[in-house]
């Protein structure tokens, strides 16, 4: 059978520059799955677009499907003649034309239904309209005389021609009044009149002769070369964007790019400032000069060859970002004339949140908490004073006339400022960049003033909007809080920062209700203090500075509406951010199982610290000894459970105390159920509580006891005795010392003792004592184990 | 007397008109109220309703307090002019006819780079949105260009298409000069300046230091009352009269600087119940007798 190029043309109206790329990918799908439903093999597809039109060109399509007989199977011979009508009906034949065939010995009727093979140019009569109905355009719209009824076609912009040609014969089709022909039409305003086209061979070149280039790569190559020359030859550089590439290509025929100057004088404001206003706004290139700085120089890409050669156009174009610059310059002189801490006043204006309060609550509770950051040793070297006047400072330029009008500015211009007015470096950076690290790629900072006021921010963020009841739900995160709660994970692990997580993100809770209380209640004093130890928070691990504590009200009205809220939400914060913690390790790369049995031990607020040990049990997994211990410790694990053994309960210790709000804090980091706690699943461990600090006494007591046998024990059987002895305080000094991969060292020790004890000794003794001893010194075994990682977690 | 667009904003005018004219439209006049838009013109909003075809041309002058600059910035006015066409249902040429329109004015498009670049319009006000483009012309938006999709919250049925050129920029830009004050109003010298620069530097006061802000509050008040007084005797156009009295005074009082942020958005939305009040009463008011008239038509 023979094969033909089929060319499919959608012209319209401009559509959106943004939209093209998607609309590209969707043609070629929906075509093939038109297709592919039709029975028509599709091979190569080329798609293209330019403001005015998509294309599509399939190569080899075959000019009919096959033909087809397909047996259908009815009922058996000698059924109710309305069964078998019925099955006749269903398959458009008559009785006469059905045939007998034997099934398993029971003679059945057949009907034979042949489909005829199908030309091709009819089955893409069909497809193009349906195409074009089923096309996801992100906003498409209705127009003319036929949107009488809202029944009318959609498209992104009114369609206006078709061209679907296979092979050199017109596809005949009509959607919306438009109907399929030959014509297209040219460049608007070089070639406005209509063009022939052949086919798929001569499409691209008839219309370059009419001054479109198809192609939208070409055009993006040819944008991309043609104004990096134009900045050549003008002695400059041009500043790469391939996001204005292919938005210019998308908003062309014919581009042509254009390079043009600007006034000299605007060279005094900020360069960002400068590219940002012709970007964004004017979708215009930048230039730097020779010296890497940026030149008084733009390029705008034109859509046609114009008569002058483009001097009107330049000169137009100069005008419009003139007028822009001036606006952009007005701005940077009026704000000047105003100090930071002078435009800092007015954030008292600006609702933050309603629930949260204005602006200016939100920076003086980022400022008490950044100096806290600081005069705790949290973030080390960074100046306390530097530290709060940047926090003071860091959302005043959101009140700046600039900023306003490129809200993209924000930090950066309060940076310039700052500097502008002689404030010290660090706290001019630390203003510029406390909103990083934005998105993923984004680096993280590093400079202490920066860290300590990015922290802050980000903390009293969470911490807040968690307190009002605003948290991220499903898709729905309107305050990114997910964002900002990754941002602060980098900020924490790439610096080190050592930092107790349930009492920083306490702390702007709690001012939080102090402003609020303090709004109401002007002139009663609590200490903060007192709040802390209400909730069972050991506030004496930082010492908190004084003025930091003092504010605020009666203890028992406070308890009931701030305290107990506050330790809720400052739970579901730290779920919260163990959660993302979690989501952020495993794109990393770290195994989820490892993340888990580390999480599962609970009692760590330190993400430092936590990270470092699921690091050292990531490697310690890789070796040979890890996966042979945790192979030991499953069989131990096993044999455990089976015979329901237990060295003691906390009920029967009776040490249990009440559970403290602090031992609730604790096991937050664990990341399971709601209130923190270990969702009962009946696989948990019973010696998960050895590491509850409340239990380790009892424990050491017990295991004191245990180590006095009533029998000689076998070689094995002592050999693992003696290296529990020594490994396990072994790996406990080094868990406290924070060396896991030391503590890792020590657990591998075991691996050996662990595996011929296996080998050798019977656990289940017929002597009940030896059965007993042998069973806890498998959970001691485990006891050692877990004092790193819960194992259990551990898959393989 | 010929006319010379070029080196007349009055010709400039004049040439749109007896474009638009030719081109089957109803020139009207400016509508006899503060507007911060064309679009708010009944011949607009109310007519952008229903089925019955409708084509129509006119100046309007728009207030917009808040852009005041006591007459000291060469682009920003507090009163100024936009030309409007609406054609209903947008006629399949609309953006051809738009191009030879700015031929005429004096734009040649093989010298002059004209882009249509994505700008969808939305109005919560009046509950209305559509989809188009901003038209530049060399990189200056000269033009918004827009398929009217809903109005009040009714689906456009059909469609119309709206054209409201900026006329002082396309002035500026076609006579070459760079502050709106300069444009030659007449073609004989007399200035834009002349003719509004004092007026500009007495509303800016007004509108940001003089007007009394009680009074403002108050008028909104009754505005508010009289639309729904409107309302309920059911002339509908009078009601919307009082919307658009209502939003021109919410933004004399953005001007003044004396609705809080909160504030704000109950303002607003007070605003667009008032409007879309009004095109639901005239809707309904008009609806049997238009689906009567053209049975395919439905509300």
């Amino acid at each position: 059978m023979s094969a033909a190029d089929f060319l499919l043309e959608l012209r319209c109206e401009e559509i959106p520059a943004r939209m093209q790329a998607g609309a590209r990918a969707d043609l070629e799908r929906l075509f093939r799955a038109e297709m592919g439903a039709a029975g028509v093999a599709v091979g190569e597809v080329t798609v293209w677009s330019t403001p005015r039109r998509l294309a599509l060109i399939a190569r080899g399509l075959p000019e009919a499907t096959e033909a087809v007989s397909e047996d259908a199977k009815g009922p058996p011979e000698g059924a109710p003649d309305a069964a078998i009508d019925g099955f006749c009906k269903k398959n458009g034949v008559t009785r006469d034309q059905l045939e007998l065939r034997d099934v398993k010995g029971r003679n059945t009727w057949f009907a034979v239904i042949d489909k005829p093979g199908r030309a091709t140019r009819d089955l893409l009569t069909e497809a193009i309209p349906a195409i074009v109905r089923a096309f996801p355009w992100p906003k498409s719209m209705r127009w003319g005389a036929a949107s009488l009824s809202t029944q009318s076609i959609r498209w992104v912009r009114p369609l206006s021609g078709i061209v679907a040609i296979l092979g050199d014969s017109l596809v005949e089709c009509e959607i919306g009044g438009v109907a399929s022909g030959y014509a297209t039409r040219g460049h608007r305003f070089h070639c406005p009149g209509e063009v022939t086209i052949g086919g798929a061979s001569d499409y691209a070149e008839k219309l370059r002769a009419c001054h479109v280039i198809v192609d939208h790569a070409e055009r993006q190559d040819l944008i991309r070369e043609r104004a990096a020359k134009a900045a050549s030859e003008a002695g400059l550089s041009l500043v790469e964007d391939e996001g204005l590439v292919i938005e210019n290509a998308g908003l062309t025929e014919w581009p042509v790019p254009l390079l043009g100057r600007f006034d000299e004088a605007y060279l005094d404001v900020p360069p960002e400032v400068i590219q940002l206003t012709a970007r964004t706004n004017q979708k215009y290139f930048v230039c730097n000069s020779a010296d890497g700085k940026l030149a008084n120089a733009f390029v705008c890409t034109a859509n046609i060859e114009a008569a002058d050669g483009g001097a009107a156009i330049v000169d137009g174009n100069r005008k419009v970002l003139a007028a822009r610059l001036s606006d952009a310059r007005f701005f940077w002189e009026q704000d000047r004339k105003t100090s930071l801490a002078d435009h800092a006043k007015k954030l008292e204006r600006i609702t933050f949140h309603e629930k949260l309060g204005t602006v200016a609550d939100k920076v003086d509770r980022v400022s008490k908490l950044a100096r806290w950051l600081v005069e705790e040793g949290i973030v080390k070297g960074a100046d306390a004073d530097q530290a709060e006047q940047a926090a003071r400072l860091a959302k005043a330029d959101l009140v700046t006339e600039m900023v306003g009008e490129f809200p993209e500015l924000q930090g950066l211009m309060g940076g310039y400022y700052a500097r502008a007015e002689g404030l010290p470096a660090a706290v001019a950076d630390a203003i510029r960049d406390h909103y990083k690290p934005v998105g993923q790629g984004d680096k993280v900072p590093t400079a202490p003033v920066t860290v300590v006021v990015s922290l802050a921010d980000k903390l009293d963020t969470i911490s807040t909007f968690f307190f009002v009841g605003e948290f991220p739900t499903g898709s729905k995160d309107p305050f990114a809080l997910r964002r900002a709660a990754i941002s602060l994970i980098r900020l924490i692990v790439s610096n080190g920062v050592r930092l107790n997580l349930p009492l920083a993100i306490l702390s702007p809770i709690l001012h939080l209700s102090i402003q609020v209380i303090g709004r109401h209640y002007e002139g009663t004093i609590v200490s903060l203090k007192g709040a802390f130890e209400t909730l069972g928070i050991d506030a004496s691990e930082g010492e908190l500075s004084d003025d930091y504590l003092t504010e605020v009200t009666n203890e028992d009205w406070i308890r009931a509406a701030v305290f107990e809220p506050s330790s809720r939400s400052a739970g579901q914060v730290l779920d919260f951010i163990a959660d993302r913690l979690k989501v952020q390790q495993r794109e990393a790369g770290v195994r989820h199982d490892l993340i888990d049995a580390v999480f599962a031990l609970g009692g760590e607020d330190d993400l430092v610290r936590l990270l470092a040990r699921v690091h050292a049990l990531q490697e310690f997994m890789g070796t040979e000894d890890g996966a042979n211990l945790l192979a030991g410790y499953k069989r131990a694990a096993n044999i455990l459970k089976k015979e329901n053994h237990t060295l003691v309960t906390p009920a029967e210790a009776g040490v249990h105390q009440a559970s403290g709000a602090d031992r609730e804090m604790d096991s937050r980091l664990r990341g399971n159920g709601e209130n923190g706690t270990i969702p009962r699943t009946g696989d948990e461990d019973p010696m998960a509580d050895v590491d509850d600090p409340q239990m380790r006494a009892v424990y050491a007591a017990r295991s004191q006891e245990k180590s006095a046998l009533s029998y000689t024990p076998e070689t094995d059987e002592k050999a693992l005795i003696e290296a529990l002895d020594a490994a396990g305080p072994r790996a406990a000094a080094a868990v406290e010392a924070e060396d896991f991969a030391a503590a890792m060292a020590a657990l591998a020790t075991l691996r050996a003792p662990i595996d011929r004890f296996f080998d050798s000794v019977t656990v289940n003794d017929p002597d009940p004592p030896k059965r007993t001893a042998r069973l806890d010194l498998l959970a001691r075994f485990r006891d050692a184990v877990h004092r790193v990682a819960d194992f259990s977690r551990i898959e393989g | 007397m010929s006319r010379d667009p070029s080196k007349s904003f009055q010709d400039m005018i004049l040439t749109l008109h007896d474009f638009w004219s030719a081109n089957g439209c109803l020139i009207l006049q400016p509508y006899d109220m503060r507007m911060g838009a064309g679009t708010f013109h009944t011949a607009t909003t109310l007519r952008a309703l229903g089925p019955e075809p409708w084509n129509a041309a006119f100046v309007q002058p728009c207030r917009r307090p808040t852009d005041g600059r006591y007459g000291e910035n060469p682009n920003r006015l507090q009163h100024y002019y936009q030309y409007q066409v609406i054609l209903k249902p947008s006629p399949p040429d609309l953006q051809e006819l738009y191009l030879q329109s700015l031929v005429e004015i004096g734009i040649d498009p093989l010298k002059h780079d004209i882009r249509f670049v994505e700008d969808d319009w939305e109005s919560p006000t009046l509950g209305a949105w559509g989809l188009g483009w901003e038209v530049w012309c060399d990189g200056m938006e000269v033009t918004q260009f827009t398929y009217f999709q809903q109005m009040g919250g009714f689906d456009c049925k059909p469609v119309a298409g709206e054209l409201t050129y900026g006329l002082e920029r396309l002035a500026m830009y076609i006579q070459g000069v760079d502050n709106v004050y300069d444009l030659n109003f007449d073609g004989r010298g007399t200035s834009y300046g002349q003719v509004f620069l004092e007026n500009e530097r007495q509303m800016s006061k007004w509108n940001f230091e003089v007007a009394d802000t009680d009074a403002l509050f108050d008028l909104f008040r009754k505005a508010a009352a009289e639309c729904k007084n409107a309302l309920a005797a059911d002339v509908p156009i009078a009601a919307y009269e009082q919307a658009i009295e209502a939003s021109h005074l919410f933004n004399l009082l953005q001007a003044r600087g004396v609705i809080s942020v909160q504030e704000r958005a109950s303002y607003m939305a007070q605003v667009r119940d008032l409007a879309r009040g009004s095109c639901e009463a005239y809707m309904a008011k008009e609806q049997a007798g238009w689906a009567e008239k053209y049975p395919e038509w439905s509300a």
